[in-house]
């Protein structure tokens, strides 16, 4: 605030205030009539209804889900759909079998893939590849020159896996025009030929896979990040990176220990070998194929080359939400209404405005025309809110439940606390007999403080709540971060500048009585009231003395000097000892 | 209102005061003894009434229902399976919501056949489904591990602001007083413990440690200078911060609770079982707790477990030593100025 000129402090902050508004304003705006946002915010399933869709598990090997797979399954599904956003979506389970999802509003197209995703991942090593397209029936190997093999194969990277029936399938798929789903799971203890689809920036390639190394389950964690060069700067280029558990981490070490073989024998960097690679299959389709360029021992292998930061987020969140041998079946999927009637939110918003009128009141008569300052920050508090909520509702799916509207009305005592604290540091300088001007600046500097540490509490809280938990936790913790930035912005660039305005006006800054800083009510006395007028000990005001060592110093060295002098004199009369006045200090 | 700032003002100056800190005692016992009492309350009423979104169970929903008297379903219920607590409830008009711990196809079936005679509604207007809890342990497990990670790290955050790790201490346990009893409070109500309720109990813990820090930055800076100062003893500026953020706990107590009230009030009057009202029961309890705790717990404590720091005791000597000294002075000095 010391940025401000003297004429007119806080008026700059306000401007600033006004911009920001008109900004979020504009951003809104422009969202609507793009289409993609709306200027009602959005509400939750318990308000607006949704989509039910009841999913039934499936397990590798066709048996009958278990009730420890069955909350897996919703924990999995819980995490995929809180990664889509804040939007508090309720997910139980049905007749012990199946998982019921509700969203609100209608689920988009990538939220619906992301649920029923199926999350069947694993790692194969790669015996042959080639180009996606089906070998034309005139150039296919002629019976005698297919591959034969010679041995039972020795581990997961042996060309013995390759029998003639395997690899007339590989000349046979067609992966530039990829078929129908297929009905059954691969099994994972014998060869696999499949296809990599063709994605924006790579053509479709076809493999013939070994049976399964390293099972996705063993996937603890993955992130994607920027890559790091060998200087340890960071490069354009994005990276994943997977996070094995121990028995993974032992699995991958001896895969890559024999990969890397093929590598380096192939010729390193320009080499060829296929059986270099091993292959991320997703579903039975290869995700990714990334040759082995080392030996990995530690368990955190980094998958490389070609990524977009799109391309590396999705390939992260495959490997992340795809590492349960669960995979899931959409058995139907319908609308929902509300299970809270209008009635509810028309009746909690009602409440809400007796609520908001009891505090107007209360405001006005205990800080009188101050209260309106309290009324008129709550409003732009309120704004703010509102804005960002319909803002956030775009960009993060946020949605408004209706204990989140509760928690909003709730947000108005800790928002006002914020005022409070201020008024209140204001009458205390008031009190000290401070004039209106020095008592805002002297009492927000004080308020401050108190303000940010105590705002501070309400972020962490939201902030931990936010990472942590999951569900209904999740919506509730990003409610409370909301309001309480909103109240930092508002006390800040509002409620304190309009003050810094207003103690010039002469209705405040003289203490008009009904301004709710009349320094006669809050039983000021002035330092100094005119010409041989000196305060008494007695009619000192008591809280100067009740303040630190340091403030009762400072109040001691505003005494005047006919105070000086009399208190001088009164303490000869009482003949006191020269220690006993130093220690009066 | 005149009255009122009164009072503030003589809060302030310290010429009326309360002892928030001199009868700790009192306040400590009342605190421990509705803590006990929080305790005591839900294991002999058998635990808190939780919701079908922790538990699962059976539900049957009725609609158009001609009475929504909630004896008539629960008769429904025990007629079928006797010894049984089901648990009625009027949704939203004319809805009847009978939730039941797991049931048999059988018993659902006559429990169903039970309620359309008892309503006096059709087949169809019946319907039951078993439902597993929505909030599973898996969120319970990560809202728990988010609470720990959350009262740590605000422990920290406390130390490191106020320079003390006693405020944060006695800051936590000022929280824990404001939980139990706003638990307890819950459990006699015997309202059902809901998701609504549970995010009601996160926002007071959040609200209650909020409240203290505004209370102990006044007693950080009342408090700050203390060894160089022989005006009071240590407990005696604990006590006069906060008397003089009493205006300001009351002031922000009212403007809190009042639209909680308002929800309170329709919620729980008009509308029934719900969001709002467990909502707002937990907040309003927790509010009017945590604002008492930081005041009749926090604080004391917080003066009395620095009360015996060797410097401090010095301290509080001194100030008896310059008290007793001002006496004899005064004494002296009334005939020289006579």
């Amino acid at each position: 605030m010391a940025r401000t000129g003297p004429k007119k402090p806080g008026l700059r902050v306000l401007v600033w205030l006004g911009v920001i508004i008109a900004a979020l304003t504009a951003v809104l705006a422009g969202g609507t009539v793009a289409g993609q946002a709306s200027w009602s915010p959005k509400l939750a399933l318990d308000l607006e209804g949704g989509t039910q869709m009841i999913l039934a598990p499936k397990v590798e090997g066709g048996s009958d889900i278990n009730e420890e797979q069955l909350n897996q399954a919703v924990a999995i599904i819980r995490q995929r759909v809180d990664g889509s956003g804040v939007a508090e979506a309720e997910i139980s389970t049905q007749s012990g079998r199946n998982v019921v999802v509700s969203l609100p509003g209608t689920p988009s197209t990538a939220t619906r893939d992301l649920i029923q995703a199926s999350a069947d991942m694993n790692f194969r090593p790669v015996l042959l590849n080639g180009a996606g397209a089906a070998v034309p029936e005139e150039s296919r190997a002629p019976e005698d020159q297919l591959p034969k093999p010679t041995a039972a194969p020795a581990n997961s990277s042996d060309i013995n896996w390759i029998t003639p029936e395997i690899y007339r399938e590989f000349e046979a798929l067609d992966c530039d025009n990829a078929s129908a789903e297929k009905a059954e799971r691969s099994d994972p203890t014998k060869p696999l030929v499949t296809c990599e689809p063709a994605t924006d920036t790579s053509p479709a390639i076809k493999y013939i896979l070994g049976p399964v190394e390293v099972k996705g389950s063993n996937i603890v964690t993955s992130s994607f990040q920027l890559q790091q060069g060998a200087q340890g700067a960071v490069t354009n280029d994005w990276a994943v990176n997977i996070q094995f558990n121990e028995e993974g981490t032992a699995k991958f070490k001896e895969v890559t220990e024999r990969l890397n073989q093929f590598y380096v024998a192939a010729g390193g960097e320009s080499g060829n070998d296929p059986k270099a690679q091993f292959a991320i299959v997703l579903d039975d389709q290869v995700i990714s194929a990334p040759r082995s360029l080392a030996v990995i021992t530690d368990g955190r292998p980094q998958i490389t080359g070609g990524f977009t930061e799109q391309t590396a987020k999705a390939l992260s969140d495959q490997l992340r939400f795809g590492a349960l041998p669960i995979s899931f079946e959409i058995q139907s999927e319908q609308q929902i209404s509300a299970t809270l009637g209008g009635e509810q939110l028309r009746m909690g918003l009602l409440a809400g405005l007796i609520g908001l009128l009891l505090v107007v009141v209360y405001s006005l008569f205990q800080y009188r025309a101050l209260g309106f300052v309290t009324i008129a920050s709550l409003v732009v508090a309120g704004v703010l809110t509102y804005l960002a909520i319909a803002i956030l509702g775009w960009t993060e799916n946020y949605r408004l439940s209706l204990a989140g509207v509760a928690g909003i009305i709730v947000a108005i005592g800790q928002t006002a606390d914020s005022f409070i604290v201020y008024f209140e540091r204001i009458r205390d300088e008031l009190r000290e007999g401070r004039g209106l001007v020095s008592a805002v600046e002297n009492g927000w500097k004080r308020a401050k403080r108190t303000v940010l540490a105590s705002k501070a509490v309400n972020l962490l809280a939201a902030l931990v709540l936010y990472f942590v938990a999951v569900g209904n936790v999740r919506g509730f913790a990003f409610t409370l971060g909301l309001t309480a930035i909103a109240d930092l912005i508002v006390v800040f660039m509002f409620t304190h500048p309009t003050l810094q305005l207003l103690a010039r006006t002469r209705f405040f800054g003289e203490g008009h009585r009904f301004s709710g800083l009349d320094p006669k009510r809050l039983g000021a006395v002035p330092l100094y009231r005119g010409a041989g007028r000196v305060r008494t000990p007695e009619d000192r005001p008591a809280n100067v003395r009740a303040k630190n060592a340091g403030a009762a110093a400072e109040a001691e060295r505003r005494m005047t000097i006919a105070e000086r002098r009399l208190a001088e004199k009164q303490e000869q009369l009482a003949g006191s000892s020269k220690t006993a006045a130093k220690e009066n200090k | 209102m005149s009255g009122f700032a009164n009072f503030g003002n003589e809060l302030y100056t310290g010429k009326r005061s309360y002892e928030f800190v001199g009868s700790k005692k009192i306040w400590f016992l009342i605190a421990l003894v509705g803590v006990a009492l929080s305790i005591i309350i839900p294991v002999a009423k058998g635990g808190f009434n939780l919701g079908i979104e922790f538990r699962g169970g059976s539900e049957f929903t009725v609609s158009n229902v001609k009475t929504t008297d909630a004896t008539v379903g629960e008769k429904a219920v025990t007629d079928v399976v006797a010894g049984s607590v089901p648990r009625v409830a009027n949704v939203a008009g004319t809805t009847m919501r009978i939730q039941t711990d797991k049931l048999t196809d059988d018993e659902t079936l006559r429990i169903k056949e039970g309620l359309h005679t008892a309503y006096g509604v059709t087949e169809n207007e019946v319907t039951s489904t078993f439902v597993g809890p929505t909030w599973g342990a898996d969120v319970t497990k990560q809202a728990l591990i988010g609470l720990v990670v959350f009262v740590l790290l605000a422990a920290v955050l406390m130390a490191l602001y106020f320079r003390t790790w006693k405020m944060s201490v006695s800051a936590l346990a000022g929280m824990l007083v404001t939980m139990f009893i706003t638990a307890g409070v819950y459990a006699l109500s015997d309202f059902e413990v809901t998701p609504s309720a549970i995010i009601g109990f996160l926002t007071v813990l959040s609200y209650s440690l909020y409240d203290t820090v505004v209370v102990f930055d006044k007693i950080r800076e009342n408090t700050a200078e203390i060894d160089s100062s022989t005006r009071r003893t240590f407990a005696e500026e604990v006590n006069l911060a906060v008397n003089q953020t009493l205006v300001r706990s009351i002031n922000t107590m009212m403007v809190a609770i009042l639209p909680v009230g308002a929800i309170l009030f329709i919620g729980a009057g008009l509308l029934g079982a719900g969001t709002l009202r467990d909502l707002s029961l937990a907040l309003f309890v927790g509010i009017l707790i945590g604002t008492a705790a930081t005041i009749f717990v926090a604080a004391p404590m917080y003066a009395w477990l620095r009360q015996n720091e060797p410097d401090l005791v010095k301290q509080a000597r001194r100030v008896e030593q310059r008290r007793s000294n001002t006496a004899e002075r005064s004494a002296s000095a009334e005939p020289a100025q006579a």
